[in-house]
C-alpha cells in the first residue's frame, strides 16, 4: 500500500475520531479514556505479525513477542478495568428492576 | 482466505467505530466497551490469518497473549476503583512500549535481511515516530503512574532551565527523525534516539503536578494512539493507522475538556510547573487573613439536620480517605431525613478525568444526584450547606475574585456562595498547588478537621444515636 492511501487514511481517521466523541458527558470522562486505551493496544495486531515472521532475526523476534505481551496486558486488563467500572454505573439501574 | 481476513478486519474498524460511539452515551456505553473489545477479537483473528497464510509461527505470538493474559487479567480484577488512575496510566504505559518494539522489531529485522536499503523516506519516519512516540508515552506513562501511586512526590519537580533543555532535545530528535528518513541504515541513530525519548518521557511528566494529572493522563492517552498510528505506518497496517488516529483523536478532545476546566492552555499546563514557581504570590493577602473557625462532628450533625438542601463537593481528599462509601451513607441519612442532597462535581475534581464519578458509582450514588459545575453554581445561593469534601483549588474563591492568585479565572464551583460551607480537611495547609484558601476563612465556612471518612463515620453515627 502507497504511504499516500495510507496518510490519507490517517488524516480521515482523525477527523472521524474527532466527530465521534466530540460530545461526551463527565460522568464517562473515565470510561471513555481506559476504553480508547484499550483500543490503542490495537498495536497488538503490528507485533503479532512480526512476531510470526520475524524475517529470520531472533532477536527482531523477541523484540515483537515482548511487543504482543505488552499490548495484551494493554488489552485485556483495558478491556476488563473499562467494563467493571461500567457495570458499576449500571447497578442503580439493576436494582432498581429486580428489588426483593 | 484472502476474503474473510479482509472481512474481518473491516469488521473490527466497524467495531471500533461503533464501540467509541456507543461510549460516549451513558445507556449504551457498556455495550460500546463489548463492542469494541469484539472489534479486537475481529482484529486478532484476522491478523492470525495473515500469519497462517505467510507460514509464519505462532509460537512466540500465543507465549505473548498467554502471559498478557496471565498479568493482566488478575490486575484488572483485583485493582481497587481508587487506584483507578494509575492503573489506567500503567496500560497506557504498555501500549507505548508495545509500539516502540513494534518499531525496532521492524527496523531491526530489515537490518538483518537488508530489506532497509530499500526503505522510503516516510518509512523510516515512521519507524522513528513509533519509537519516539512510544517511548515518551512509556516512562511519561510510568511518572504519571508513580506520582499517582504515591512512589514519586506528587509537586512539581523543576530542573533549572528544563524548558530550554526539553525545547533542545525535542529539536534534536526531529532533526535525527529527518536524517533518519534519509539514512534509514544508519541504526544507532535509532537506538540513541529511542534512549533519548524514553528520558524525554520522564523530563517532560516530572516537572507536572497532582492536580493537573488530569491532563497529563489524557495526554498520555491521546499519545498512545498516535504511537500505535505510527507503528501502523511502519508495518504498513491500515487497520492500526484507523485505529491508533481514533484514539487520539479521542485523547485529544479529553485533553481540550480538561484544560478549558481549568481555564488553562495545554502549553501552560505542560511547561509552566504549577506550583512551583507560584509560591511566591501567595504572601500578598497574608496581612488580612482571619482566624478559620472549626466545627466537631456534634455540630455537623445539627446543622445538616436542620439543612432543608446539602450539596456535597468531592475532591482527590475524598479518594484518599476512600471516603467515598461514608459520604453515600450519609447522603441517604440526609435524604430520609427529608433533605435534597445533590453532589457537584468539578470537571478536574481528582486525579483523571471524571475520577470523582467513577468513586461515587462505586459507592452507589444515583446517578441523578450528581450534577456538573455549570448546573450549581446558578443555585447555590439557595443551598443551606455546601460540604467540600478535600477538595481545594476547585472551590477556591481566589480564582474568581483575585487577578493575583495563579489560579485565577479557572473556572470553580462557587461553594463559598452557599448559606454555610463545611470543609472537611485534614488541615489548614494549603492545597496541592500550595495556594492560601480563603475558602476557610469566610465569615459562613467552618472547617471540620480530621480524616474525611473518619469524621463523615462521626456525623453518621451522630445521626443514629438520635
Amino acid at each position: 500500500m502507497s504511504f499516500e492511501v495510507l496518510a490519507f487514511l490517517f488524516m480521515l481517521s482523525m477527523f472521524l475520531g474527532l466527530e465521534l466523541i466530540a460530545k461526551v458527558p463527565s460522568q464517562l470522562h473515565t470510561p471513555l479514556m481506559s476504553g480508547s486505551n484499550a483500543i490503542s493496544g490495537i498495536t497488538l495486531i503490528g507485533a503479532m505479525v512480526l512476531a510470526g515472521h520475524s524475517g529470520g532475526s531472533t532477536f527482531a523476534l523477541i523484540l515483537a513477542a515482548v511487543a504482543v505481551f505488552f499490548a495484551s496486558i494493554n488489552v485485556v486488563g483495558g478491556y476488563l478495568v473499562t467494563d467493571r467500572m461500567l457495570e458499576m454505573f449500571k447497578k442503580k439501574d439493576d436494582k432498581k428492576g429486580g428489588e426483593r | 482466505m484472502d476474503s474473510i481476513r479482509i472481512l474481518l478486519l473491516l469488521v473490527a474498524a466497524a467495531c471500533f467505530i461503533m464501540g467509541l460511539k456507543l461510549l460516549g452515551r451513558p445507556e449504551t456505553a457498556r455495550r460500546g466497551n463489548l463492542v469494541s473489545s469484539l472489534g479486537m477479537l475481529c482484529a486478532v483473528l484476522g491478523t492470525a490469518l495473515v500469519v497462517w497464510e505467510g507460514h509464519g509461527s505462532f509460537t512466540p505470538i500465543l507465549i505473548g497473549i498467554l502471559a498478557g493474559a496471565v498479568v493482566g487479567i488478575p490486575t484488572a480484577k483485583k485493582v481497587k476503583m481508587t487506584a483507578m488512575p494509575e492503573m489506567v496510566a500503567l496500560f497506557n504505559g504498555f501500549g507505548g512500549i508495545a509500539s516502540l518494539l513494534v518499531g525496532w522489531s521492524q527496523l531491526h529485522s530489515m537490518n538483518v535481511s537488508g530489506g532497509v536499503q530499500f526503505l522510503s523516506f516516510f518509512g523510516g519516519i515512521s519507524i522513528f515516530l513509533a519509537m519516539l512516540i512510544g517511548g515518551i508515552t512509556f516512562t511519561g506513562s510510568l511518572v504519571a503512574f508513580g506520582k499517582l501511586a504515591g512512589h514519586i512526590p506528587t509537586r512539581p519537580i523543576l530542573l533549572p532551565n528544563q524548558n530550554l533543555i526539553n525545547g533542545a532535545v525535542l529539536l534534536l530528535v526531529l532533526v535525527g527523525a529527518v536524517f533518519f528518513g534519509l539514512h534509514p541504515d544508519q541504526y544507532w541513530i535509532f537506538l540513541i534516539a529511542a534512549v533519548i525519548s524514553l528520558g524525554m518521557g520522564i523530563t517532560a511528566v516530572i516537572p507536572i503536578g497532582g492536580a493537573d494529572m488530569p491532563v497529563v493522563i489524557s495526554l498520555l492517552n491521546s499519545y498512545s494512539g498516535l504511537a500505535a498510528c505510527a507503528a501502523g505506518l511502519a508495518v504498513q497496517n491500515n487497520l492500526l493507522i484507523i485505529t491508533g488516529a481514533l484514539v487520539g483523536a479521542s485523547g485529544i478532545i479529553l485533553t481540550n475538556i480538561m484544560c478549558k476546566a481549568m481555564n488553562r492552555s495545554l502549553a501552560n499546563v505542560l511547561f509552566s510547573g504549577f506550583g512551583a514557581v507560584t509560591s511566591g504570590g501567595a504572601g500578598g493577602g497574608g496581612q488580612e487573613k482571619k482566624e478559620a473557625k472549626s466545627k466537631t462532628p456534634e455540630d455537623v450533625y445539627y446543622l445538616l439536620e436542620a439543612a432543608n438542601s446539602v450539596v456535597f463537593i468531592p475532591g482527590y481528599g475524598m479518594a484518599v480517605a476512600q471516603a467515598q462509601h461514608a459520604v453515600r451513607e450519609l447522603a441517604d441519612i440526609l435524604m430520609e431525613n427529608g433533605t435534597d442532597v445533590k453532589f457537584a462535581i468539578h470537571p478536574v475534581a481528582g486525579r483523571m478525568p471524571g475520577h470523582m464519578n467513577v468513586l461515587l458509582a462505586e459507592a452507589n450514588v444515583d446517578y441523578d444526584q450528581l450534577v456538573t459545575m455549570d448546573d450549581i453554581n446558578p443555585i447555590i445561593d439557595t443551598i443551606d450547606v455546601a460540604v467540600v469534601i478535600g477538595a481545594n483549588d476547585v472551590v477556591n474563591p481566589a480564582a474568581r475574585d483575585d487577578p493575583d492568585s495563579p489560579i485565577y479565572g479557572m473556572p470553580i464551583i462557587e461553594a463559598d456562595r452557599a448559606k454555610t460551607v463545611l470543609i472537611l480537611k485534614r488541615s489548614l495547609g494549603s492545597g496541592f498547588a500550595g495556594i492560601d484558601n480563603p475558602l476557610f476563612y469566610l465569615d459562613n465556612g467552618y472547617m471540620v478537621f480530621g480524616d474525611a471518612k473518619k469524621t463523615l463515620e462521626a456525623i453518621v453515627a451522630e445521626f443514629k444515636e438520635d
